[in-house]
């Protein structure tokens, strides 16, 4: 009985955090979250050097041979950084590589994305709400027909993940025939997004698609958790530094009750939270019974907690946490990402209730 | 991670499944027991087989096992799981009991410890006064010193159980021109006694818990005292430290969860079940987030203290966090009973299922719990100071 991080885990965490702490300042993320472009392939580079990029994927494919549970741990530390990139949808590309794909794509494929020589990303949004692999509709087969939004970094992206109708999922490459990708004016600047229009664009179906387009998903829950949970819980450090330091009547302002009050209320939403998205991952691999269930409740919860979150530590900022200029802003966006991308925490949570047979 | 237990500990489990099949429930003549000497009798067994009061050292009754939170976690489960009675709660046992171990000396430590955890005796705790609720170190109630006897005058509130206490553990003011912390003693005394009138207190539930006690001239002896004179708030930290360290222990928590998901599907809205009512289905997977985590962070929390680690102040937040969730799920569930919330906890009208009124009682006894042993306001105070080192209020600091 362990409800733990391994040690290896947790100096996985504090390499990712030096980096980002090193490599990707509040000033750095500022100018790509300002920048037209939004990403810097220096920034990526030195991600991938580090393995993040391939982290679940198994060493024969050029890949660190971890769990759900590692990425995870490392999705946290970005979000914790607001760290900018591809992170999520090129690892869920690998992912769906990883657990759909013939032998001869995953050995094409997998030791590209991991050493960055290909960019991925997942393309399934369609509109209205529908994220999910049974709603689907792009045509699939030896062509893809239809419309793909919300693609995280589709105008960078060499590669595209494609959900396609009856949950399956095939591959396609920048500069397919019959492929436009439109620039979209995202929330959350860190992560730029994309739509698809797909004319008879030539692809390349993943057999084992349908089987694993859920695991990608529940994957993908599991990682917007992790991310909400290490955004919120910088979001209190951040607000109770600024209570510490603020001054006001001749006293800092968190000896003020009510302030004091609010800070103690966020950190009981979030302090007890990570567990969620632990567990989560951890069934990921381990308890396949309940990997969809605690998924959905992971990313429901976590999201929704990091807006709140979000919305609290503007308030707590006062008047310069309504500005552009200061850093909650960035933070309460990636908490608009998290909470929508994938489907909202209510969406999420009538799939929980169904999956226990409410 | 790694949710399952190694060899070792499960062959445990399995000698501690073992021992309750063959133990509980009790057999034959004694299985005709009253329930309380049935309770009594097993925890005899369960003491002597190592099971329970196993920080207790032998010489006192308990059974003195090598520090293991981990077993202690699969005697609770399994304990839980066949409903036997585990180590007795209440406020001797959970508090009185590590104090004394603590700062006790050796005759207070043989005369009380051992009746007390097998429930042969009941505490009482005499630490609020009506003038002195979250501020307690501001306490009046005075004892003082005649002859081979203290003497104390004063009263206390929000006494629980001092109706059937034999004996109470009390915070008086012993030492007046001491400062406030520093004036402090904590005096054991005998609750039996003409000096001592206990009025309760009843609850907006109607029951009645806790009450008021008046104290006349009541005595005890010069030696009934538990540390030295004057150093009685710190000794009363000992045993606030015990119940903090508690580990944040969701069992209850998930049950009352599960309770409540039953309550829905047996509820009707519109002549439905009324988990099919999409705002219900909501609200409960909502609170289902709340519980996992508070379930999980309790893991988290036990992991650590089986690594002899700090959980950090997560152990500060585990009241707060209960209690708000104890207080959430009864608001769903007075949703769920509809009009049976017209009726009294007692009350159930004809055909309805009993738990509704159970429901109605948590709807009221969830506020109770969320100010007993430190308001909310009071947790979140805690929780801002010493958990994200925040400065103390400015009048509280004076003070």
């Amino acid at each position: 009985m362990n409800f733990d991080l391994l040690e290896e885990q947790e100096l996985l965490q504090e390499t990712v955090r030096q980096f980002a702490a090193n490599e990707c300042p509040p000033a750095r993320v500022r100018a790509i979250f300002d920048g037209e472009d939004g990403h810097d392939t220096e920034l990526w580079q030195g991600l991938l050097e580090l393995g993040v990029g391939a982290i679940a994927v198994p060493d024969e494919f050029g890949g660190a041979g971890l769990e759900l549970l590692d990425l995870a741990l490392a999705a946290e530390v970005l979000g914790s950084g607001a760290v900018p990139g591809p992170f999520l949808g090129h690892s869920l590309a690998g992912l769906a590589i990883l657990l759909a794909g013939s032998d001869a794509q995953k050995k094409t494929w997998l030791p590209r994305l991991a050493s960055g020589e290909t960019l991925a990303t997942v393309a399934f949004a369609e509109g209205d709400g529908r994220w999910q692999p049974d709603e689907w509709t792009v045509s699939g087969g030896a062509t893809l027909s239809g419309v793909k939004a919300h693609v995280p970094f589709g105008s960078h992206a060499d590669l595209f993940v494609v959900g396609t109708r009856g949950g399956g999922l095939a591959l396609c490459e920048r500069g397919a025939r019959g492929l436009v990708v439109e620039n979209l004016a995202g929330i959350d600047r860190t992560r730029r997004i994309a739509a698809l229009r797909l004319a008879d664009t030539p692809c390349e179906a993943l057999p084992g698609g349908p089987a694993a387009a859920a695991r990608v998903r529940d994957a993908a829950l599991v990682l917007l958790a992790a991310d909400a949970f290490g955004g919120a819980a910088k979001l209190l450090d951040m607000s109770v530094e600024y209570a510490k330091t603020r001054q006001q009547f001749g006293v800092t302002i968190g000896s003020f009750q009510g302030l004091k009050h609010q800070l103690a209320a966020m950190a009981v939403e979030v302090e007890p939270a990570r567990g969620l998205f632990w567990y989560a991952a951890y069934a990921f691999d381990h308890v396949p019974a309940e990997a969809e269930r605690s998924a959905a409740l992971a990313k429901a919860h976590l999201t929704q907690v990091y807006m709140q979150i979000a919305r609290d530590a503007v308030e707590a900022h006062g008047g310069i946490g309504f500005t552009w200029e200061c850093d909650v802003q960035v933070y309460f966006k990636r908490a608009m990402f998290d909470r929508a991308f994938l489907g909202t925490p209510a969406a999420h949570r009538e799939r929980a209730a169904a999956l226990a047979g409410w | 991670m790694d949710l399952s237990y190694s060899a070792e500990y499960e062959a445990f489990r399995g000698e501690v499944v073992k021992f309750l099949a063959a133990n509980w429930p009790l057999q034959g003549k004694e299985a005709e027991l009253a329930s309380d000497q049935k309770a009594a009798l097993f925890r005899g067994r369960a003491i002597a087989a190592g099971y329970l009061a196993r920080s207790v050292p032998v010489k006192y009754g308990g059974s003195e096992q090598a520090p293991d939170v981990l077993k202690g976690q699969i005697i609770r489960e399994e304990f839980f799981r066949a409903r036997a009675p585990g180590d007795l709660a209440g406020i001797g046992p959970s508090m009185l009991v590590p104090t004394l171990l603590e700062k006790g000396v050796e005759w207070q430590k043989e005369k009380f410890i051992g009746p007390t955890i097998r429930g042969e005796i009941v505490w009482c705790q005499g630490y609020s006064e009506p003038g002195s609720g979250s501020d307690l170190a501001s306490l009046q109630t005075r004892a003082e010193l005649v002859g081979d006897d203290w003497v104390i005058n004063g009263q206390k509130i929000w006494t629980s159980g001092a109706h059937v206490a034999d004996y109470m553990f009390c915070l008086c003011r012993t030492e007046r021109d001491a400062p406030k912390h520093a004036g402090i003693s904590y005096l054991l005394l005998e609750m039996k006694q003409p000096g001592i009138e206990v009025r309760p207190l009843r609850q907006m539930t109607g029951a009645a818990d806790f009450n008021e006690v008046f104290f006349s001239d009541a005595r005890t002896p010069r030696d009934w005292i538990v540390g030295k004179r004057g150093e009685g708030w710190i000794v009363s930290r000992t045993t606030l430290k015990h119940e903090r360290n508690m580990i944040g222990d969701a069992a209850n928590t998930v049950m009352m969860f599960e309770g409540l998901v039953a309550l829905a599907k047996r509820a009707l809205r519109d002549g439905r079940p009324a988990i099919d009512d999409p705002g219900i289905r909501q609200r409960l997977a909502q609170l289902e987030g709340y519980v996992r985590s508070h379930q999980y962070s309790g893991y988290r929390q036990l992991t650590k203290a089986a690594k002899a680690q700090d959980p950090g102040r997560i152990g500060l937040m585990n009241k707060l966090v209960s209690t708000n969730l104890g207080q959430e799920m009864a608001k769903l569930a007075l949703d769920l009973v509809g009009d049976d919330g017209l009726l009294e906890p007692g009350e159930r009208r004809l055909g309805a299922p009993r738990e509704n009124g159970q429901w109605i009682g948590q709807f009221m006894w969830s506020l109770g719990s969320a100010v007993a042993g430190g308001t909310a306001n009071i947790q979140r105070n805690v929780i801002g100071e010493r958990g994200l080192g925040l400065p103390r209020d400015a009048a509280a600091q004076r003070s």
